[in-house]
């Protein structure tokens, strides 16, 4: 009850929107195309939105022959137990970014993160989504684990750009592969900042959730005793840091 | 080179399945019946984001958004053509593609720009789609802080793979 007094209406309303990212860039791109054709192109209008869900079909049918194709070479690497070797090598990074994981959602998040290497981006999509799957504990709210694979995913693993070595062969480049070193750091870096974003933002995001529930706990406990002032201050402090730790460890097991 | 790994990949996972006896035939159609509940689950959301991006591409509202961008990147030291790729990359991986190869076209994949196209189009994802497709068959729906965090590192590293292009 406190808790929702003290969030201000304004903070509410920014977390609101962040929250719903998605939904309001799409809302915002479909209303302000079709304002503006209605000035310039009303006849437009219609046709680009079917063009666009035509695209939507024809990707969705090359991305069933992918998703099939790839999901079928996966099953048998799974059944051949590779990814249990391949899992021990990304082993230590992946249980330090994933901490509250158990072993089956860390297996897709490995393959996830092999596949994202080698660029097979439409094999790593079926992975993540069985990780997200596997971690979804049914609230709407993402948990710091989700966001750091989509961050991890979304800044890009690949190592080696094979589209757009191609497309430059294809344009006639001298040498379509001379990006590749300043595309390499790039990618480096963008991951890197990533993971780092994600952390100072759990920081900052979660904390304030995790004291007032330590403290509202505080304070249940205090209730049958008003009158404790033997208990100095400072252990009461140390108390609410291991309660805070506990509750910690039993969100992340959950 | 880039064209034997995945082939040899393949084949080794093949003859090693064959030699262990973990039927490759049957186990790779066990896992391809899985795409298609997985496409059809994927199918509304990838409908309803390429129905605005094509809108919003034809409507000419994604011109402006580049003529606006224009002095924003010409301050971090990206060239001003790249602006509708920078925006439509995070959003729409066909999109991009489609506008790096114009750029190829026009500028050439050898000039600056184009370099600079390549590096951007190389080391990005498409952002929203993967956020959209990650978490669409689970109930998360608050997809909180990844979006911006992951716009802000893969900006950031485009912008430094763009300023070392010019040492390489």
């Amino acid at each position: 009850m406190s808790s929702k007094i003290s969030d201000g209406i304004g903070i509410t309303f920014i977390l609101h929107c962040i929250h719903y990212t998605m939904a309001i860039i799409w809302l915002v791109m479909l209303s302000a195309s079709l304002g503006l054709m209605l000035f310039t192109d009303p006849a437009a209008a219609v046709n680009s939105m079917i063009t666009g869900a035509h695209g939507a079909v024809e990707l969705s049918l090359n991305l069933l022959a992918l998703y099939a194709f790839w999901l079928g070479f996966f099953s048998l690497i799974e059944r051949l137990g590779l990814s249990r070797g391949l899992e021990k090598l990304l082993r230590p990074v992946i249980s330090r970014l994933f901490p509250s994981c158990d072993t089956e959602t860390r297996k897709y998040i490995t393959m996830n993160f092999s596949a994202n290497l080698l660029g097979l981006g439409n094999a790593a999509t079926p992975m993540a989504i069985s990780a997200i799957n596997r971690m979804d504990t049914g609230s709407p709210r993402a948990t710091t684990d989700m966001i750091m694979l989509t961050v991890i995913s979304a800044t890009s693993l690949q190592l080696l750009p094979t589209t757009v070595i191609g497309m430059r062969a294809t344009a006639g480049s001298a040498n379509p592969a001379d990006f590749l070193f300043p595309s390499l750091v790039a990618t480096v870096l963008s991951t890197f900042i990533g993971i780092v974003g994600v952390k100072i933002c759990a920081k900052i995001f979660d904390r304030p959730r995790r004291k007032r529930r330590a403290e509202s706990d505080a304070e249940n406990q205090s209730a049958p005793l008003p009158l404790s002032p033997s208990v100095p201050p400072i252990k009461r402090k140390r108390e609410r840091r291991q309660k805070q730790k506990r509750t910690r460890k039993q969100g992340g097991t959950a | 080179m880039s064209a034997y790994i995945i082939p040899v990949i393949f084949l080794a996972v093949l003859l090693l399945s064959f030699v262990r006896r973990r039927e490759p035939y049957g186990g790779f159609i066990d896992g391809a019946r899985q795409a298609v509940d997985l496409t059809i689950n994927v199918f509304p959301y990838l409908l309803a984001v390429m129905v605005a991006v094509e809108a919003f591409r034809v409507s000419g509202a994604s011109a402006y958004l580049a003529n606006a961008l224009e002095p924003v990147l010409g301050a971090v030291g990206l060239p001003k053509e790249l602006a509708e790729l920078m925006f439509l990359r995070p959003v729409s991986g066909a999109g991009s593609l489609a506008i790096l190869d114009g750029i190829y076209a026009n500028y050439g994949p050898d000039s600056y720009i184009g370099r600079c196209a390549s590096v951007i189009y190389g080391s990005s994802e498409t952002i929203f789609y993967i956020s959209t497709i990650y978490f669409s068959q689970s109930h998360v729906r608050k997809l909180r802080y990844a979006i911006p965090v992951a716009l802000v590192a893969t900006l950031t590293g485009c912008i430094v793979g763009c300023y070392l292009l010019r040492f390489f």
